[in-house]
């Protein structure tokens, strides 16, 4: 790109431009920069949720060194319990914003810019419907874990540093602390279940609210849920069965695959067979062909859409 | 070079029928007007183009199908929609960071040149400028771009006669050159007289009128008659008939008139080449005009 900071050119005249040379991948990395420009809460949403908790556990920190006190009388389960309890409280809290974060965008993704009409600005570069409806699915299948991992692991790290300094500061011992924290392995767990679960997993449920939010005119989330609720109904009374409603539940919960992935892997050396196991579940693979599907479907009703 | 070529174009939505078998040929380095009451089919004319919108019938721009080879397409077309579709959200930076990210043909210099000549600040958001400055961004983001046709469709509509005035300067000092393209639609025909090269009536999904510039003076009189020769006047059958300042204008197509009529005219009055305006209104308003400006 011509970044050379050259104010007001004299001559205006068009002696051809060399046309920079631009690989395919660029036009997708400056799309999912637009997301984040455009859509903040991605990153400040958990980062605020980061930094309430930090807040609290500062404040509660005047109370550590009794706590460990109270800690040492307990055995190694408890002990571990009770020491990892906050650390295990930030991921959850993260990844509860995370995944609130993500349904919001995607129902909005694709009908915001109907809605201000920008359509027809972005449609006007040579940037193809593919990509942008790909950009938009990385956000919360692959941005949003990635996101949720570094911001909890550098929380976790802060609480553990705060920790030390305060038990060194009150003359206790900071090995309980450090040895009672498998801080390494939560956070390989925390990574595959991020990635595992909230990105692949999860996967065809965002691609469920991208299609709509293309489609929709208005009321992007009620029509996101209620054509699954009729679905349901519909199952109940014709066949008296609520198979898809188990498939749902089973789909959110994380499944059996995914709660493999996640229970195993603090026993560490687990954790590769568990994710081997989850890597050639057909439900992953399930789960990942219909959200192709929503996409592609999604990619196709683009080019045909204009502003609303 | 020819840019734009179609056949037999045309595009129904539902009973609705917005284009009715359009033929037109644009060449390069031309100036074209598209101009059309409401609903006339002009949008869904240059969509068509845009490759935003299927159609039925033969259409090639730049020697690619539109509809089907769009992402390529698009490298070498611009186009502004309208004056407000730049997203409310970004940074004047942000859309050039943007635009030079994904736009193998952009000149950031070039953009950030034309913004230095105006009062928009790099740091400020499109929901904080004016009207008027949200189209001086967008037509530099434009301008700055090496495109070979270049839409515009309605790109000056509710913005004040200064900005209107500034904007066609801009196309024409600062863009447009032989090598280059241009379509306009626009209800300010007046405005645009001077920047045209050529002219395009549409209506119900027809072209009723297509020449250049320099045809519509050799080929439409306007004349302000003598209130004695009014009669002898009428009966060469103008094309329009107004009443101004209590004379009589009418509007003659030299093409339905013979030598010896043709010589006459002056005779009757002031004769002077109608505004696009007036030749509008005449072509829309006489059937009989509308059938006899037929496509080429």
């Amino acid at each position: 790109m011509n970044t050379e900071s050259n104010p007001v050119p004299e001559s205006f005249d068009s002696q051809p431009i060399a046309p920079a040379a631009i690989s395919p991948t660029q036009p997708f990395y400056w799309s999912v920069r637009r997301e984040l420009w455009e859509n903040r809460s991605i990153y400040i949403a958990p980062l605020a949720v980061a930094a309430v908790i930090l807040f609290s556990f500062l404040i509660s920190s005047i109370h550590l060194p009794s706590k460990m006190r109270a800690a040492l009388a307990l055995d190694p389960m408890q002990q571990q319990e009770l020491i990892g309890k906050p650390y295990n409280f930030v991921a959850l809290s993260i990844m509860a914003t995370a995944i609130i974060v993500g349904i919001f965008y995607s129902l909005d993704a694709l009908h915001s810019e109907r809605r201000e009409r920008s359509i027809l600005f972005w449609k006007s570069l040579p940037v193809s419907d593919l990509t942008t409806v790909l950009s938009k699915a990385s956000i919360p299948i692959v941005v949003l874990p990635l996101l949720a991992f570094a911001i909890t692991i550098a929380t976790q790290w802060i609480m553990l540093l705060v920790s030390t300094a305060v038990l060194l500061a009150s003359g206790q011992s900071v090995a309980t602390v450090w040895t009672h924290l498998p801080l390494f392995q939560m956070s390989l767990m925390l990574f595959c279940h991020l990635l595992g679960v909230h990105g692949l997993w999860y996967a065809p449920f965002y691609g469920w609210l991208l299609l709509v939010s293309g489609w929709a005119r208005r009321a992007a989330f009620l029509w996101a849920a209620l054509p699954l609720l009729a679905i349901g109904v519909v199952e109940k009374i014709v066949f008296n069965t609520s198979h898809f409603g188990a498939l749902l539940a089973s789909r959110l919960t994380g499944g059996a695959e995914g709660a493999a992935l996640t229970g195993s892997a603090s026993m560490h050396p687990m954790t590769y067979l568990a994710l081997g196991r989850f890597l050639s579940s057909p439900g992953l693979w399930i789960g990942l062909a219909v959200a192709a599907a929503f996409l592609a479907a999604a990619v196709r009703l683009r080019r045909y859409q204009g502003p609303i | 070079m020819t840019v734009i070529e179609a056949r037999g174009l045309r595009k129904a939505f539902g009973a609705t029928i917005a284009l009715d078998g359009v033929d037109l040929r644009v060449e390069e380095g031309r100036i074209l007007g598209l101009i059309g009451p409401n609903g006339a089919g002009k949008t869904t004319a240059l969509n068509a183009i845009l490759g935003l919108t299927p159609y039925q019938g033969e259409l090639k721009v730049l020697g690619r199908n539109p509809w089907t080879e769009r992402d390529q397409l698009m490298r070498d077309v611009c186009f502004i929609a309208d004056v407000a579709v730049l997203p409310r959200w970004i940074r004047v930076s942000q859309a050039l960071d943007y635009v030079a990210g994904v736009h193998p043909r952009f000149d950031r210099a070039k953009a950030e040149g034309f913004l230095a000549k105006t009062t928009i600040r790099s740091a400020s958001k499109v929901r904080e400028l004016s009207k008027g400055m949200v189209a001086q961004l967008h037509l530099a983001l434009v301008m700055a771009i090496d495109a070979r046709l270049l839409v515009l469709d309605e790109p000056t509509l509710g913005l004040d006669i200064l900005y209107r005035k500034q904007f066609y300067d801009s196309l024409l000092n600062d863009y447009f050159d032989r090598s280059r393209t241009i379509i306009v639609t626009t209800h300010q025909v007046e405005e645009i007289q001077n920047v045209l090269t050529d002219l395009m009536f549409i209506n119900r999904g027809r072209i009723v009128l297509n020449c250049s510039m320099e045809e519509v003076e050799s080929r439409y009189v306007e004349v302000t008659v003598h209130p004695e020769q009014v009669a002898a006047a009428r009966a060469l059958k103008p094309i329009h008939d107004r009443q101004a300042l209590g004379r009589s204008i009418l509007l003659f197509d030299l093409m339905t008139l013979d030598k010896v009529n043709r010589q006459q005219l002056a005779a009757f009055g002031d004769t002077r080449t109608p505004s696009i305006a007036d030749l509008f209104v005449a072509v829309m308003g006489n059937p009989a005009g509308a059938a006899q400006g037929a496509p080429r």
